[in-house]
């Protein structure tokens, strides 16, 4: 097998997902592609939970699916399990990595000691790559960073059996072979990914998800300074542009990201209707960044009336409607 | 965004890295570029954590002046809520509750005490008497 070659990305799970395909030669992945084929574009409040004693909100899809939608639909063949024993968890990871094959990890953040202290919460949704051993340290590729590192095996240890929502349990991702993929078989991966991701983002009943539920999330809002009072309100607004923002998406990341993948695919499939959807996703990751300010002068307290968050609330209702239409257009396109 | 809008205000990841983006370029073409950081990402973390400041000396007075046990006060200080304390104690929700009452508490057996301790990455000396 040939060396392994680290990956920076925007995101965690797209950049295992890049680094674990273009490692077995898949070189024309690109994380926008990885992110598109795994339909990773997303909307969820979920009411009456709380994380971090905020909001729980997600602008992407559920930890793990992005690697399995993309691998499947590229045929590629991957294998993801988990484990109820520490000692096989690391005996399995040993076995892979005498083999050469570098191994995606799910793992908490809270203990991860290469982190800085301020972005250590209880996250276990976090994705590294553990790419080889060295001196009793295992290689690591975790790509928020520009650079590689290590980890000692107790550490790794910690990190994989986090404990919390979505604990890892050891989880490992890792791709075994992948043939050879088709221009036909790319662009038909494309197809199903958006095709999939416009279900998730139109059709899912109940209003708290997808277009609409950012609709539910600015009717919260509006109602946060008199139920919460204002200092508690102004943190849920922080936590909303921590979850929007958190590290390595900046800006209305995922946005961003969605419209560089349609960008993408407007080129493979000579198609300018997808430039113009391209267009306006970016315009709503856009104004996801203005609704980042605004919430900033909230929590900053520039801002702390009423109609302030009212403002917000509205802004808001504007990104909903513009995905909403976006992704109408989407759906009809024929590809 | 395009690239020339890219933030790139200091913050917390100084010297640890700077993030992907994804930028429109002068062609109008998107591409990755790497940022040192948003202020308005920089002062919701901020604000996060003088909140979480904030929680650690409330239950640090509540421990001092009786109302409830050390459990509340690490598990804050540790950042948790009763869900992650119950994953790493294998306790459940309830009875973390009521070991946070300082009576129910200081008669709990050393083995109890042992699952706290680790759970917090303290020896049992310190769950039972603090450094505040």
């Amino acid at each position: 097998m040939s060396e392994f070659i680290h990956n920076q990305t925007a995101h965690c799970e797209n950049g295992v997902t890049l680094s674990l395909l273009k490692n077995q030669g898949l070189e024309f992945m690109t994380e926008p592609l990885a992110f598109g084929i795994g339909s990773g574009l997303f909307y969820i409040h979920i009411p009456f939970m709380k994380v971090n004693n905020g909001p729980a909100i997600s602008f992407r899809t559920i930890p793990g699916l992005i690697f399995r939608r993309t691998c499947k639909l590229l045929g590629v063949h991957m294998v993801t399990r988990k484990f109820r024993s520490h000692e096989e968890a690391q005996s399995v990871l040993e076995d892979l990595l005498k083999k050469g094959i570098p191994v995606g990890c799910q793992v908490g953040v809270y203990h991860l000691v290469y982190f800085p202290k301020e972005y250590r919460f209880h996250f276990n949704a976090h994705n590294l790559i553990v790419f080889g051993k060295e001196e009793g340290r295992y290689l690591i590729s975790d790509p928020t960073m520009e650079m590689t590192t290590s980890l000692l095996p107790e550490e790794l240890d910690k990190v994989r059996f986090a404990k919390g929502a979505f604990a890892p349990k050891g989880r490992v991702n890792y791709v075994l072979s992948a043939k050879d993929v088709t221009n036909e078989k790319l662009k038909s991966a494309i197809k199903k990914g958006i095709s999939r991701n416009c279900q998730f983002m139109l059709k899912i009943p109940g209003g708290i998800a997808g277009a609409k539920g950012i609709n539910y999330t600015a009717k919260q809002i509006e109602g946060w300074r008199e139920k919460y009072g204002e200092k508690q309100a102004a943190l849920h607004l922080g936590q909303i542009v921590r979850m929007q923002e958190e590290i390595g998406t900046g800006g209305g990341g995922f946005r961003f990201l969605y419209a560089a993948f349609l960008d993408q695919a407007s080129e493979i499939f000579g198609n300018d209707q997808l430039l113009k959807i391209s267009d306006k996703i970016t315009q709503s990751g856009d104004l996801w960044r203005d609704s980042a300010m605004q919430m900033s002068g909230i929590y900053k307290g520039r801002l702390n009336t009423q109609k302030d968050y009212l403002d917000t609330a509205n802004l808001l209702r504007e990104i909903s409607a513009l995905e909403k239409e976006a992704f109408q257009e989407l759906k009809r396109i024929k590809l | 965004m395009k690239k020339s809008e890219l933030p790139q205000d200091k913050g917390h990841l100084e010297n640890f890295t700077r993030e992907v983006c994804y930028v429109k370029n002068a062609e109008g073409k998107y591409e990755a570029d790497l940022s040192v950081g948003w202020e308005v990402k920089n002062d919701a973390l901020d604000n996060a954590w003088s909140d979480i400041d904030e929680r650690i000396e409330q239950s640090k007075k509540s421990f001092l002046d009786g109302t409830s046990s050390q459990v509340a006060y690490f598990m804050e200080r540790e950042l948790m809520d009763i869900g992650v304390l119950s994953g790493y104690t294998g306790f459940w929700k309830w009875q973390i509750k009521r070991h946070m009452k300082s009576a129910v508490f200081n008669k709990l057996s050393d083995k109890k005490l042992s699952k706290y301790a680790e759970a917090f990455g303290v020896s049992i000396q310190e769950l039972k008497k603090p450094n505040l």
